[in-house]
């Protein structure tokens, strides 16, 4: 399952930017671009989505802000926020010269106090234009948005509120593909949310995927790849293998943002490219064409 | 036989008596052939004792072993008749799956098989057993011309993964694995699926989807080769045996766990040492649990097969309600 593609921090551009003294820590006034190296000020980064006003590159955002940037405001009520991950293979086996000791559960908790949130996924309801919703969307900094048991049964039940309600769906899909450390209850959680979208399917709900930075692996293999619309976020690594790992089996070297949205656009496998300042609009057409 | 693998060292020494006594033939003497016995049944005893105790990376060493037989050997020695289906009628013909309708003890079914290749040429034109999207095509349109004429399905799993080339970027391996895992749980007919080898991550769970999930005893099944997932944990894949054990790859160890519903008895040493009683042990297995699939109506069977994927997770409630994401500052 592929990792997600690290941004190299070493540009060959402008070589002046590299004499400068380094600049004194950035902290809440500005913040680098890792793609163009531009130095975006907060307020404005911020005002812009965190996309960088210079190349458009897409900043990873939590579940939070996504929400609160997707959803009419104030109208998304959580559900399930409570599941937490257990250790079901009691993974404890470590590598006696690898220097990271900490278990898999020391883990769980040390991401939970540091996103705020319980597992990768955010599920519940919300109003989009005043178009309701069942909405689930993945954080990306939760373990790198990877999918074990939790993530796998939260993304079923929130499409399960869209069949009992019979209202549309909506997943946001972030992901470093399975988390290797639940085994094949990680693998499984593929098949359960696929036959769950087999469900939504046959009673006929629209079911709307939308594909941000990274959505990879076992993730873009179930249902992430099953939307009757699929729209992505510009930029974004959207593959099955990643690019390190096309890299090792091919012996080449891919050129940077190979396996992409518009990659991915281009060969037919998603239906549109679509900048975050147009998300919220975009899915509300969506809502109204497919009611 | 041969034993070649690295903990059966202790086993070559005896095998090596054995086969310089066996060469004597008529030659033999009373007293060799007692001794012969004696080596021949400490053989099978230390055999046995050891694939007793198979650690899962021992059991990785046995999944992949180059003389395991292959599921073009089972279609050999299971069916008596097989007429292999290619291409997916929109790009190509994958080699790393074999399809198409078998008669087996009378009745058809459609086999859908992953299909490692034997020698270089083979590995070649089959991609190490490693489908690309094409193959998890044809697939699909294998499985849904056997629930148009009411075949039962059985599949047959051998793959480390899915092809992680470019190419198969390029024609939508995600989209391929996806639409087979969307169409398995609905159709209309039994499905068994057996894992008779390496069963790796979406590559292998894409022909998985089934009534009964059966393994054979020395086979794996696992979210993503060890090597990978070593190199995902920690980061380099030289701990491989570490992630094998962590993750609980083998048939044995997956069966409590009820993420497989039956272990298969493999011959002594393995299946590559015994083709024939592990192929009629395989044999015996799809027929009784078809047969056992068929006394459900259809309703019945897809929705026990829905519920069988619905319920697997392991997850926990935090005590008390922590307020969380929803209140965004």
């Amino acid at each position: 399952m592929a990792k997600e593609a690290s941004i190299p921090l070493t540009s060959q551009a402008s070589s002046s930017n590299d004499a400068k003294p380094k600049l004194p820590d950035m902290g809440n006034i500005a913040t680098k671009c890792p793609k163009c190296k531009e130095i975006l000020y907060n307020r404005d980064w911020e005002k812009n989505l965190k996309v960088c006003s210079r190349c458009n590159y897409h900043f990873k955002i939590n579940a939070n802000e996504r929400i609160e940037l997707l959803v009419d405001p104030g109208s998304f009520v959580e559900t399930d926020a409570n599941i937490i991950s257990v250790d079901p293979l009691h993974f404890t086996i470590q590598p006696p010269s690898y220097p990271d000791k900490r278990t898999y559960v020391e883990k769980l908790q040390e991401e939970r106090n540091k996103a705020g949130i319980n597992e990768a996924v955010v599920i519940g309801q919300a109003t989009i234009e005043k178009k309701p919703l069942a909405l689930a969307v993945m954080d990306a900094f939760f373990i790198a948005g990877t999918m074990g048991s939790v993530v796998g049964e939260k993304i079923t039940r929130a499409i399960e509120i869209g069949i009992e309600q019979r209202i549309p769906v909506l997943i946001a899909s972030t992901s470093g593909g399975a988390r290797m450390q639940e085994g094949l209850y990680s693998l499984m959680q593929m098949a359960k949310t696929s036959a769950a979208l087999a469900r939504l399917g046959e009673a006929n709900i629209p079911y709307f995927s939308l594909l941000t930075d990274p959505t990879t692996g076992g993730v873009s293999a179930s249902f992430a790849m099953l939307g009757d619309v699929i729209i992505a976020e510009p930029g974004a690594l959207v593959c099955f293998t990643g690019p390190r790992v096309i890299e090792q089996f091919m012996h080449i070297k891919l050129p940077e943002g190979t396996v992409n949205s518009e990659f991915s656009l281009q060969h037919g496998m998603i239906d549109a490219v679509v900048h975050r300042r147009d998300l919220r609009q975009t899915l509300a057409r969506l809502l109204r064409l497919y009611s | 036989m041969a034993y070649d693998l690295e903990f059966e060292k202790p086993l070559v020494e005896l095998e090596k008596k054995i086969t310089a006594l066996q060469r004597k033939g008529e030659r033999l003497k009373a007293e060799e052939l007692t001794q012969l016995q004696e080596t021949e049944r400490e053989l099978r005893q230390r055999t046995e004792e050891i694939y007793k105790k198979l650690t899962s990376w021992q059991t990785v060493a046995v999944a992949r072993h180059k003389d395991r037989p292959y599921s073009a050997d089972y279609i050999r020695l299971l069916c008596d008749d097989f007429f292999e289906l290619h291409g997916d009628r929109s790009f190509g013909d994958d080699h790393a799956i074999m399809t198409g309708p078998a008669r087996i003890d009378g009745q058809t079914v459609m086999l859908v098989c992953h299909q490692k290749g034997r020698d270089m040429k083979e590995k070649q034109l089959r991609n190490l057993g490693m489908p690309h999207p094409e193959g998890y095509r044809k697939a699909f349109r294998a499985m849904q011309q056997a629930e148009k004429f009411g075949m039962p399905i059985i599949t047959l799993i051998d793959a480390a993964g899915a092809s992680p080339g470019l190419v198969d970027e390029e024609r939508g391996q995600a989209e391929a694995i996806a639409a087979t895992l969307y169409l398995m749980p609905r159709l209309r007919v039994p499905i068994i699926a057996t894992i008779i080898g390496e069963g790796g991550s979406g590559g292998a769970l894409a022909i998985g989807i089934a009534d009964r999930v059966l393994m054979l005893e020395h086979s794996i099944y696992m979210v993503a080769a060890p090597e990978a997932a070593a190199s995902i944990i920690w980061r380099n894949s030289a701990f491989a045996s570490y992630a094998a054990e962590g993750m609980r790859v083998s048939a044995r160890e997956l069966l409590p766990l009820a993420l497989i519903d039956e272990v298969l008895p493999e011959p002594l040493g393995g299946a590559h040492h015994n083709y024939h009683q592990m192929a009629q042990t395989l044999k015996a297995g799809l027929l009784r649990n078809l047969a056992e699939i068929k006394q459900l109506s259809t309703e019945e069977m897809l929705e026990k097969r829905y519920e069988k994927f619905r319920v697997i997770g392991k997850y926990a409630y935090l005590e008390a309600e922590v307020p969380l994401v929803s209140e965004v500052s």
